[in-house]
Formats: C-alpha cells, sequence, structure tokens
C-alpha cells in the first residue's frame, strides 16, 4: 500500500459523491486518473482490504429494527451454538467475548417481533435459555472509519 | 414506504456498487429505471438519513487496526449524556451506545474501540474513564469472530 492508496481509502471510507461519475470526482480528489482509480479500487478488494464498496444505510431510518444480542452459553457449547446463530442471514455480527455472557451477535430484522421470533427459534434450537435482546437507546456515534493517511507517528498520538 | 423500485435499488446498494465509469448508469440498467431516476431516489434517501454514504468498508485488521474491544460502562443515569458526548469525541471510538442493563450485568453504555492491540484499547478505555470519572467498566475483548457481514435488508 502506497501513499496514493492511502489517500484513495480516506476519500472511500468518506463517501462518493452522489453523481454520475463518482470515481472521476473521487479520482480528482487523490489526483488520479478514473481508469487508475477503478485499478487500485478492485486491486484493494483482491487484497481484502476493502470489504465492501455500497451503501451505508441507517437501518432504523429505512425501517428495519436492529439489536445487539447477549447470550449467555456454556463454554464448551460456544462453537456449537455459535455457528447455529451464525446461520441466519439477519445476523452480521457474531463475536465470542470473555465473561457472564460470552456470546454477542446483532440482528437485522423487519419489525421487533420478526427478531423475537427468530430468538425463540435460537432458542429452541440450542437449548441455551439466556438470550437478551440489548437495543440502543440514545445514540451518541457511529463512525466505522478507519482513518490511513495519518497511519504512523501521527496514529501513535491517538490515545 | 419503499416501493419496488426503492427496493431495487437498496437490494443493489447493500452489496457492492459496479465498478465502472457510470456505476448508477448500471445499477438502472439492471433496476429499469433511467439514471436519473436512479440517481434522484439515491439523493433523496441521503436527504432523508436513510442512506448515510455510499462508501468502503473495510476490514480493519487488513488496515491495520488489529484490536477491537466492547468496553461496556456503568454510567450513574444522570451522567449518561455527558459521559457519551465525551466518548464520542475519542477517535478510537466508532460507537457509542445507551442500553438497557442485563441481569448481573449493571453496564447501561457500550462503546466500540479499536487500536493496534489490546494494551491500546486498554489504553483508550483508561483514557475515556480519566476524562469522564466514570470507574467502573468491563473490556469484552473479542475471544473469536464468527461472522461479519453487511446487513441485507433485502433478500
Amino acid at each position: 500500500m502506497d501513499g496514493i492508496d492511502r489517500r484513495l481509502l480516506d476519500a472511500l471510507q468518506r463517501g462518493l459523491p452522489l453523481c454520475a461519475r463518482p470515481y472521476a470526482a473521487v479520482a480528482a480528489e487523490v489526483g488520479i486518473s478514473e481508469e487508475e482509480c477503478l485499478r487500485r479500487i478492485s486491486r484493494l478488494k483482491e487484497e481484502g482490504i476493502i470489504r465492501r464498496l455500497g451503501g451505508v444505510f441507517s437501518t432504523r431510518a429505512l425501517g428495519f429494527y436492529s439489536t445487539l444480542v447477549a447470550m449467555a452459553v456454556p463454554p464448551e457449547d460456544l462453537d456449537r451454538v455459535a455457528a447455529v446463530v451464525s446461520e441466519y442471514p439477519e445476523v452480521t455480527h457474531n463475536y465470542a467475548r470473555r465473561g457472564r455472557y460470552n456470546l454477542w451477535f446483532t440482528l437485522v430484522t423487519g419489525r421487533e417481533e420478526d427478531a423475537r421470533a427468530l430468538l425463540d427459534e435460537i432458542v429452541a434450537r440450542t437449548g441455551v435459555k439466556e438470550v437478551h435482546m440489548v437495543p440502543a437507546g440514545r445514540v451518541f456515534k457511529i463512525r466505522a472509519h478507519f482513518p490511513m493517511a495519518v497511519r504512523g507517528e501521527e496514529a501513535a498520538g491517538y490515545a | 414506504m419503499l416501493d419496488a423500485l426503492d427496493r431495487a435499488i437498496v437490494k443493489e446498494l447493500q452489496g457492492d456498487i459496479p465498478l465502472d465509469p457510470y456505476p448508477f448508469r448500471t445499477i438502472a440498467s439492471r433496476v429499469g429505471a433511467s439514471e436519473a431516476e436512479v440517481l434522484g431516489r439515491v439523493r433523496s434517501y441521503w436527504e432523508r438519513g436513510w442512506l448515510r454514504r455510499v462508501a468502503a468498508v473495510l476490514y480493519h485488521q487488513a488496515a491495520g487496526y488489529r484490536g477491537n474491544a466492547m468496553v461496556v460502562w456503568k454510567v450513574p443515569p444522570d451522567q449518561v449524556e455527558r459521559f457519551g458526548r465525551v466518548a464520542a469525541t475519542f477517535p478510537q471510538v466508532t460507537h457509542c451506545y445507551e442500553r438497557a442493563v442485563l441481569p448481573d450485568f449493571p453496564y447501561n453504555v457500550y462503546t466500540m474501540v479499536h487500536g493496534d492491540d489490546d494494551e491500546a484499547c486498554a489504553e483508550v478505555a483508561r483514557a475515556i474513564s480519566a476524562a469522564t470519572g466514570v470507574s467502573e467498566y468491563l473490556i469484552l475483548s473479542s475471544v473469536k469472530e464468527y461472522k461479519k457481514t453487511s446487513a441485507c435488508y433485502i433478500p
């Protein structure tokens, strides 16, 4: 990855302009041609740096329901239960963490009732009864943006 | 509230948009609308707050941010607003939400913290604690990532 890649990744994470030729606009910002911009994006995807280039929606504003779910799973059962949970396309993130609640996952469904029904099904299939929905109350920050161009000595000053 | 064309456009945007000079024209041809109609609708989603942006989502480990921790905080109810505002100013904090407490788990604010490693995340938690005066927190590092995908709104 070179300096142009890092500047390109910063621009792409901030977002494409909603115009007919968004890559040309980003290319101009970074100082490369549209063709080179498309070539670099394609490579950054192949190299596993860019996971996705697409729309980032506000789930609730779009009319969908989302919640975090905490589950207390017997440790010896964790992989089996996690595999069941991950099967559902409504589950977007699923992590094992240390502590009393050791499986944490996020759900996106049409309505709250759909989320409840899905959890009932997970309880029935896994036998794990301690499952809690922990939907967000007040939201203070959402920003899945990782500054690239400042990596290095400046980044060390973050803390 | 989403009509058939909206659903078709959201379905295109929830995955990867085309990598060609005119991505919205390509999407338009797939959904059977004009480029102007598609761009107009996409802009309206943004104006209404449905769409935050059309952007790259990175594998953050690949981008060099290897540590990620969910740090949960026990914040007195009357201090939640102030705590949230202060925690949000930390660039390593990507998400900060108030949430309900769970049985035997009295934490009511959740922050996602990213850093170069676990120690960097712990350092951020200490700094947030110092800045807010909230000393009861738990760092829940991820032990295993079973799944990480983007939301599929329209199957």
